[in-house]
């Protein structure tokens, strides 16, 4: 009876409204050889019993509060101010659901009006609808949109190596049963030369490029002579943007990028080993009936109020049914709503000075961790606040020589890429001080020989 | 309800103009999907058409059609201006709202106003 | 020009105010990408005590689970337990890297296989995949492994998916991306699958059938036994839509029916908040025959314990998986949740939940049946659909609808499913009492008297909420998506 309300009185005088006996009688049109099935769980336990077990099963968990995080590839340790979580633990936010009855759901849909102008600010874009589940995902629906746009006339995605690797593990998921082709990211290709390389094999059948800013690698290009060339074989450009960089870097907006997307977890949502997470997407005006997804737009009520409604729904999957650009029928509105208020509360400044800290710590510890005998770094491209560093010895071993020392190493991108055997991906934020610098350093020094 | 009795009509709701080779969708389609906010022509110029190959794709604000190619014929023309004004297809839906234009068309198979009126008819019991 | 009831962030803005700051840079400040930087950053600029009231003002114009009765048919809107916010929160979890070495988050991959094991246990199926975002999610990884299924036995011609008239708008949008054809099935007077139509819609290009049980109407399918039988004669999978699984916890398990594969909804069954549309979580158990097919990772035992040691976690990859359908490895703040909430409810507990939230919507059937219509009138599951019309008034469903936003209750899911005219579909749940039901009946039978007496009470609704009805499309043709009209923004 753990949150049922009815009493066994209240629940006999049901039955008899009802005209059966026991509540057994309801389920009669269960098959009887399967009908209440004995399961094997473990006993209900109380409140105060589950809180002690749930605190061991965490305590049994190294957490970026033990240990000193480098480690970042799509989700990164940033630090989110104390109101963020004031504002999400609201009943009225959390408890409420996707906002169909706008009369009852202002809250709600002004404050992902709000998201979505804070996210158009932040990419340059013109257009952003209410997010999807995640940054991967994002980039999937990228090419839906795409797919849609052509009318399935054009068929190949151009995939830059150097997007994160579960996103393209992802597009390819995606895409597997819609007669798209995925080209560019062979596992062997040059990644020195950064985007250049995928200009050549734009062609008339490509319907999108997706390059990632910064990329994978943490390199920051500017993306607008490649976005030329994409359309002027008439394709559409999809950057996977960091939104912490964005604060400090050109948009993809300007850069003339058709849909700019990405993962949003920077901006005020936990780690929480690895969701949920916010994939924000935009796009132009001339794509949004193409786009997936929720839409807030602005009106007026009857009584001449200004006020929100979810618009252009007959886009979506509940009134297009199988001609729907996607079956998305959700959006992350509460980890939206966290970004939203982490944005408002950083405002302008905010922003910026944690991607400069980013940056400026960033490198800072590459340029501590290059003049090490042994390192060095493997791309001389600008970068933000992840950098990709070439080590003497395997990744898995450095990184567990850091353990040992508390520090949660880099990625190793040897994972994924073959070429990059002994390369480790540090990733550097505000949070990481000074000191915490120097200590990797110091022990990556002292690990160099074995 | 509008209903010309020089142009021929389809049970998915378009007309097809004999004469002009001009072809869109009904004053009753449009009613059924009240206001209109999204068209997008997909047929183009130099397309050969067959009967039920989707011209069209149109959104309202509670509902979302297709437009079907009520006769087979090459197509001429398209209403480009219409992408641009959807709510013409609530306002003019058999003029300035035309879609396509084919030549070459056989309309022959098509229903006549009075037996499309009577079709419609029915289906608002 | 309209009254604005709340600013925006953007009207509330004032160049120069700042809310959170962070330490100056303790390491040497290296040179800025000069034609890399962007020009302006037009966020706003407030201070943390402006944020905070123009969110608590937002607040106060939504309604909620945690503020009133919510009977929204479909959705599942029950009670989501305070502690599940506080177990998700414990920093050893949330504070978590998704890339950390396995031996250090093993609190988390124990948490995960244990609730991989409890999902198997309460559905009757062999394997389970946690990475799934939300139902839709799930059911698009599920249509994936079906196909899946028959390409890598060579079957390549099965490209039709069979779903009921009365399903949810995910299945066919789901099967349409997976760019399967959709064949739609009837439904019959009982409000049973059409077992004639099932029967004559089935052959050797069927891929499977789309199966919502308890159906969109609230009815457990008389035949469904049958109905799994014809299609997995066909040579089909069935697919199992979780969305009414609240009705079936103890009571049923969908893989025992035969079911091959089905996501659950951990926002709708097992009571994660719906954060105001997400995000939700949807896992996926699939039987035996289509384990291998599982997206990439599932967690497992890499090496068995004994009684000095734990077993050792991590990941696995199943030979045949469809990928990965996701980032990382799902939505793991919501399996926290709803690890809590399985644990703190047991077997008796779990069956609970289904036969309170049956008893409760048979009640409120029972207490409205002679005043609105109920087209397929039987002993219900977790919800039931009647008819939102009055006799003798000109009234439809959404004006009722908006009507008892004036009573102060969220109205129920209206105009679905599709094949009935006027639907409201009411889902009361297991987490409301008898007074509470009995106040909602009586608003419902006030509200028919209304439409005799005063239709006009009912077109305008609602008068007593802080905003009226919309100009939806006004919102449509304006298409205003953002605080700044396109122009202004170049």
């Amino acid at each position: 009876m753990t949150y049922i309300p009815t009493s066994p009185a209240e629940r006999e005088a049901m039955l008899e409204v009802i005209g059966v006996k026991t509540i057994e009688d309801l389920f009669k049109d269960v098959p009887a050889r399967h009908r209440f099935p004995d399961l094997t769980l473990p006993p209900a336990v109380t409140e105060m019993e589950a809180a002690v077990d749930l605190g061991e099963l965490a305590s049994g968990n190294e957490t970026t509060r033990d240990l000193v995080c480098f480690l970042g590839a799509g989700a990164y340790n940033h630090y989110i101010p104390s109101v963020v979580d004031h504002i999400l633990r609201r009943g009225e936010f959390y408890t409420a659901y996707t906002p169909y009855q706008p009369e009852v759901s202002q809250g709600t849909l002004q404050s992902i009006f709000e998201y979505q102008s804070l996210i158009t600010a932040l990419t340059g874009m013109e257009v952003s609808n209410a997010s999807h589940y995640d940054g991967a995902t994002a980039v999937a629906e990228a090419a839906n949109l795409a797919y849609a746009q052509f009318r399935g006339k054009r068929t190949k995605v151009l995939l830059s190596p150097a997007v994160n690797p579960q996103y393209r593990q992802v597009l390819r998921t995606y895409t597997q049963g819609m007669g798209l082709e995925l080209a560019g990211d062979d596992p062997q290709a040059d990644l020195q030369s950064g985007a250049e390389m995928l200009r050549t094999q734009i062609d008339a059948n490509t319907a999108l490029v997706v390059v990632q800013y910064p990329d994978f690698f943490g390199r920051i290009y500017d993306y607008s002579e490649l976005i030329t060339e994409a359309h002027a074989q008439g394709a559409l450009v999809c950057v996977a943007a960091n939104p912490t960089a964005l604060a400090l870097l050109k948009t993809p907006g300007e850069m003339g990028a058709d849909i700019v997307v990405g993962e949003g977890q920077p901006l005020g949502i936990p780690l929480s080993f690895g969701g949920p997470y916010l994939g924000f997407f935009t796009t132009r005006r001339q794509y949004v009936h193409k786009m997936a997804g929720r839409l807030v737009g602005e009106t007026e009520d009857n009584r001449g109020q200004r006020a929100y409604v979810l618009t252009l729904t007959a886009r979506e999957q509940h009134i297009k049914r199988e001609r729907a650009t996607s079956n998305i029928c959700s959006n992350q509105g509460l980890m939206a709503l966290a970004s939203a208020v982490y944005l408002a509360a950083l405002g302008k400044s905010g922003l910026r000075q944690v991607a400069e800290l980013c940056y400026h710590k960033a490198h800072y510890a590459a340029d501590q961790l290059s003049r090490l005998p042994g390192y060095g770094l493997c791309f001389a491209s600008p970068y933000f606040h992840e950098f990709s560093l070439c080590c003497p010895r395997p990744v898995a071993e450095l990184n567990q020589h850091l353990l040992d020392h508390g520090i949660l190493g880099g990625y190793d991108l040897g994972q994924d890429y073959p070429a990059l055997k002994d390369h480790m991906l540090i990733a550097v934020t505000e949070m990481n001080t000074r000191e915490e610098i120097d200590a990797l350093v110091e022990i990556l020094g002292e690990a160099s020989h074995g | 309800m509008n209903i010309p009795a020089t142009l021929k009509y389809t049970k998915s709701d378009e007309w097809f103009d004999p004469v002009s080779g001009k072809m869109g969708l009904t004053d009753y389609a449009q009613s059924q999907l009240s206001d209109i906010v999204f068209v997008e022509i997909v047929a183009a110029v130099g397309d050969t058409l067959t009967p039920g190959k989707t011209i069209a794709s149109v959104e309202s604000v509670k509902a979302a059609a297709e437009s079907y190619a009520p006769v087979s014929g090459k197509v001429v023309a398209v209403n480009e201006a219409l992408s641009g004004n959807p709510e013409v297809l609530n306002s003019d839906p058999f003029g300035a709202a035309w879609m396509v234009q084919v030549e070459g068309a056989d309309s022959s198979g098509l229903l006549d106003a009075a037996a499309y009126a009577t079709y419609c008819e029915e289906r608002a019991h | 020009m309209a009254k604005i009831v709340e600013p925006t962030l953007f009207e509330l803005s004032s160049p120069g105010r700042t809310g959170v700051t962070f330490p100056a840079a303790d390491v040497p400040v290296s040179a800025l990408p000069q034609e890399l930087l962007r020009s302006d950053l037009p966020l706003p600029e407030l201070a943390e005590v402006d944020v905070v009231r123009h969110y608590m003002r937002l607040s106060t114009f939504n309604y909620s689970v945690d503020g009133g009765f919510y009977p929204l048919g479909s959705c599942t809107m029950k009670y989501n337990p305070k502690i599940n916010e506080d177990t998700a929160r414990l920093p050893g979890f949330a504070c978590t890297h998704p890339l950390q070495p396995i031996e250090t988050v093993q609190g988390n991959l124990l948490l995960m296989y244990t609730l991989q094991e409890w999902l198997k246990e309460i559905s009757g199926f062999a394997a389970v995949t946690l990475q799934p975002a939300a139902g839709a999610h799930g059911e698009l990884t599920g249509v994936l492994i079906m196909s899946a299924y028959h390409k890598q036995r060579g079957d390549s011609k099965r490209v039709k998916m069979l779903i009921p008239d009365s399903a949810h708008g995910t299945n066919p949008a789901s099967s349409g991306v997976v760019g399967l054809e959709i064949v739609q099935i009837p439904s019959d007077a009982h409000g049973n699958i059409d077992l004639a139509a099932l029967r004559s819609a089935c052959d050797d290009r069927v891929a499977g059938l789309m199966l919502t049980n308890p159906n969109t109407l609230g009815l457990f399918d008389e035949n469904v036994e049958e109905v799994i039988r014809i299609v997995h004669a066909c040579g089909g999978l069935v697919y199992g839509d979780g969305a009414n699984l609240n009705a079936l916890l103890g009571i049923v398990r969908p893989g025992d029916l035969g079911i091959d594969v089905m996501h659950f909804n951990l926002h709708k069954t097992f009571s994660t908040p719906h954060g105001g549309g997400g995000p939700g979580s949807g896992p996926v158990g699939v039987t035996e025959e289509l384990a291998d097919l599982l997206p990439t990772p599932l967690v497992t035992i890499l090496e068995e314990g004994d009684e000095n040691q734990p077993p050792l976690f991590g990941y696995y990859e199943p030979p045949h998986s469809i990928g990965r359908v996701k980032a990382f490895h799902g939505h793991f703040g919501m399996l926290v949740r709803t690890f809590t909430y399985i644990a703190m409810h047991g077997p008796q507990g779990l069956r609970e939940i289904a036969e309170y939230a049956v008893l409760n919507a048979n009640y409120l059937l029972a207490r409205l049946r002679n005043t609105y219509h109920v087209p397929y009138d039987r002993i219900c599951m977790h919800e039931f659909v009647a008819e939102g019309k009055v006799a003798g008034s000109d009234v439809r469903a959404l004006d009722i609808a908006k009507r008892l936003m004036d009573y102060k209750y969220h109205p129920p899911t209206n105009y679905f499913p599709l094949i009935v005219h006027e639907a409201l579909m009411i889902e009361p749940t297991e987490t409301e009492n008898k007074g509470t039901l009995d106040a909602f009946a009586e608003a419902l039978i006030q509200i028919a008297e209304e439409a005799r007496t005063n239709p006009a009470l009912l077109h305008e609704a609602p008068h007593n909420t802080p905003f009226g009805r919309m100009d939806e499309v006004k919102a449509a043709r304006e298409l205003v998506l953002c605080c700044w009209l396109p122009e202004e923004a170049e």
